[in-house]
């Protein structure tokens, strides 16, 4: 007998594909049949979906304007530090 | 698979010439040297700062740091693990001087005694193509972002990593400067807590949810 503690613990492995056959079917067949823990794996991989879509976390508008004129004075600074 | 590989590859050599061409004085280099990072670099220096200004503050200082130190990266193909470090280390100073004392930090015990190890790269390609759910975009960036802030500092970090930068265990372990069974423990336990932090804005049941209705019926005359 497996414990949903178990199954659990092996959330992220399961997610990833890092678990052998065997402990793969156990996770399965103990998913079919404990609501409890289906519901905690459909969301942590639907949760993991939305983290890996990147337009979700947007950096600010002119960010990379700002940040290449900066480089631009770092450069100039160089440059006239060498002459 | 093997055109990941080779891109890789020849992503690093091409870093690698970059610095090379630095360090022989063409500066403006530098430009095309963090332009594959920036984004990267910001979204970090957010997690950590949670102000938008802050964040960009970090990021430029981070900058300065990498612009005049760049001479003593001893292995160029280190650059992104190296300069994401920088951009952390900036962040996390900044943070310090924000709110003196507050930056959480978790147990290390709570991470002891899970001892399976991590083999291989991921592959989330497959679980990208979900039908788009009910809740508006819009709203789960904020019910996200309310939730990251909710959990201990370190979480948030090595969640952005990992699973919004996709970062690979071996860089993780570099940046974070953590053992490897320390990357695979730590984020385990970040994605149960992210998610019981998000479980009620999503409406994603929680075990304690069924706990409470278990062998309860909803039509009791106790309920109404
Ligand atoms: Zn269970």
């Amino acid at each position: 007998m497996v414990t949903c503690k178990t199954i659990i613990g092996q959330i992220s492995d399961y997610l990833e594909g890092n678990v052998s056959a065997e402990m793969r079917e156990t996770i399965e067949r103990h998913l079919r049949g404990c609501r409890r823990c289906s519901a905690v794996y459909d969301s942590t991989r639907k949760m993991l979906v939305i983290m890996g879509d990147e337009t979700i976390f947007e950096v600010p508008e002119g960010y990379g304007n700002r940040l290449h004129s900066f480089v631009d004075s770092l450069v100039a600074k160089a440059k006239s530090s060498t002459s | 698979m093997m055109s990941e590989q080779t891109n890789a590859t020849s992503h690093s050599l091409e870093t690698a010439n970059l610095i090379q061409r630095f360090l022989a004085g063409e500066q403006s280099v530098f430009h095309d040297l963090i332009r594959p990072y920036e984004q990267m670099y910001y979204r970090l220096a957010f997690s950590i700062l949670r102000n938008e200004q802050d964040a960009e503050d970090a990021v430029q200082q981070a900058i300065v740091t990498l612009f005049t130190r760049l001479d003593q990266l001893k292995e160029p193909e280190r650059f992104k693990q190296w300069s994401i470090r920088v951009v952390q280390n900036e962040a996390r100073l900044l943070w310090r001087r924000r709110r003196q004392g507050q930056y959480e930090s978790i147990d290390d015990r709570e991470e002891n005694g899970n001892e399976i190890s991590f083999r291989g790269p991921r592959d989330f390609a497959d679980w990208r193509d979900l039908p788009s759910e009910t809740v508006e975009k819009r709203e789960i960036h904020a019910a996200l972002l309310k939730a990251l802030e909710s959990i201990p500092a370190s979480y948030r970090e090595i969640l952005l990593l990992r699973d919004v930068e996709q970062l690979n265990v071996a860089e993780t372990m570099e940046i974070l400067g953590i053992s490897e069974a320390t990357v695979k423990t730590r984020l385990h336990r970040a994605r149960l807590r992210l998610r019981e932090a998000l479980a009620p804005t999503l409406g994603i049941p929680q075990p304690s949810f069924w706990e409470r209705w278990k062998g309860m019926n909803p039509w009791s005359p106790a309920r109404r």
